[in-house]
């Protein structure tokens, strides 16, 4: 919060909903933000090198409490996995474990009260404008949407061969009549955009309501005692709502990321 | 929402954190998972395994009971068959024995009667003779009459 000037409420919304961008050449694109990228390393990095750490010691007898939670969470997403996608799954069960846990944990990051969070940034790390959720930043969402993207163009080139999938583009769903073959581009051609643009929307979506309704409850929390009572109950209740919706979210995108790549396996 | 290289950069580091657990943190948790499966399903049959033995022990040890118990049975039979057999022969030889005895001594006892009645007859005979002897009082040739007095004897 830049002192000495009077907080409005859209100056505080607007604050707090401003990245920490940095340009790192010429253009709008060629910006860099910090925040996003910092929290989302951050998290993945602590994420999986924890899951290593225990997995390294991990033992075929009776497992620790450690080795439990791990395995527990690796049978969950496994189980998904085995549920959807019927082939090897060296690698999409993994990929989906990857996505679960880590955008449980940006997603998680919304728990986090954002003026404490603020106080800190500013006063220890001496960075004024720091979004905390990377999950509620477009390109964090549209950065995993678009990779499951590129893994799902990736498979099915590589299960049905580039001849087969350009075939598929032009001859499903309707049929290989050559009358048809505008239509089933057309179709195909709106499914291959939806996918990734509602994979990556609903989890922005979301993480960002999740943080506008914060802010707002916090906003009224600075008007008056009543509203520091009611306000700091209704956060309560909606930081415990936002626990599902975090999880959930994280679930269906994990789930999603695996029926995209699924169904880039199955030849129609 | 304004896409710029964060998009990238994120994509580049959600590469990285998917190749990392698809190389180094799924697989050995896996195998340790897939090795306990194993075991569990090793112990599992290893039981069914044992049960199934028992049972068939249990089942051949009944089977050699009862086979004991016929063949004691029937050893059994046997014996009672022969002991009564044995004391048939005992009892049959006994009666011949004693039948035997009992012929042996009638015989016996025959003879002695037949012996007892030779010597009362001779004696009677002697006396007879004497008493004729007296009554005649004189000596009868023995000799002359010899023939009279042995059909005497047999008479008598």
């Amino acid at each position: 919060m830049a002192a000495g000037q009077e907080v409005t409420a859209t100056s505080y919304i607007q604050h707090h909903l401003s990245f920490n961008a940095q340009p790192v050449g010429d253009g709008a694109f060629w910006t860099l933000h910090v925040d996003s990228l910092a929290t989302g390393v951050i998290l993945g990095v602590v994420a999986t090198a924890l899951m290593w750490w225990v997995v390294r010691g991990a033992t075929a007898g009776v497992p620790n409490r450690r080795q439990a939670f791990v395995e527990l969470l690796f049978g969950f997403v496994d189980d998904q996995v085995k549920g959807i996608f019927h082939g090897k799954r060296d690698f999409v069960a993994p990929a989906a474990l990857t996505v679960f846990v880590w955008v449980l944990l940006m997603n998680a990051m919304d728990f986090l009260p954002v003026d404490i969070m603020a106080w800190i940034l500013t006063n220890v790390f001496h960075q004024h404008e720091f979004r905390i959720v990377p999950t509620a930043d477009v390109n964090t969402t549209f950065a995993l949407s678009l990779s499951v993207f590129l893994l799902m163009i990736y498979f099915s080139i590589a299960v049905k061969g580039l001849g087969g999938w350009i075939h598929e583009l032009f001859c499903a769903p309707f049929g290989s009549n050559p009358l048809l073959w505008p239509f089933n581009f057309l179709f195909n051609l709106v499914e291959y955009v939806s996918k990734p643009l509602s994979h990556s929307l609903r989890l922005y979506g979301n993480m960002y309501a999740g943080e506008i309704i914060f802010l707002l409850l916090w906003l009224w929390a600075a008007t008056s005692l009543s509203g520091a009572f009611f306000g700091a109950l209704l956060g309560v209740g909606w930081s415990i709502f936002h626990i599902l919706i975090v999880v959930l979210q994280a679930y269906i995108f994990m789930m999603l990321t695996i029926v995209y790549i699924s169904m880039a396996h199955e030849t129609h | 929402m304004n896409i710029n290289l964060t998009l990238i950069a994120q994509a580049i580091s959600f590469a990285v954190f998917i190749l990392f657990t698809v190389r180094f943190v799924w697989p050995p948790l896996m195998k340790a998972i897939e090795e306990r499966q194993k075991q569990i399903a090793d112990g599992l049959a290893a039981g069914e395994q044992g049960k199934q033995q028992l049972e068939a022990s249990g089942k051949l040890a009944t089977e050699e009971l009862g086979k004991a118990r016929a063949r004691a049975a029937e050893i059994i039979a046997h014996a009672e068959k022969r002991g009564l057999q044995m004391i048939e022969e005992a009892k049959s030889s006994a009666k011949a024995e004693g039948e035997r005895m009992i012929a042996g001594a009638k015989s016996e006892i025959q003879q002695e009667v037949s012996s007892a009645k030779e010597t009362l007859r001779e004696q009677v005979a002697a006396l007879v003779v004497s008493g004729a002897e007296k009554i005649l009082q004189r000596e009868i040739n023995a000799q002359a009459h010899a023939e009279l007095l042995n059909q005497l004897k047999r008479e008598l």
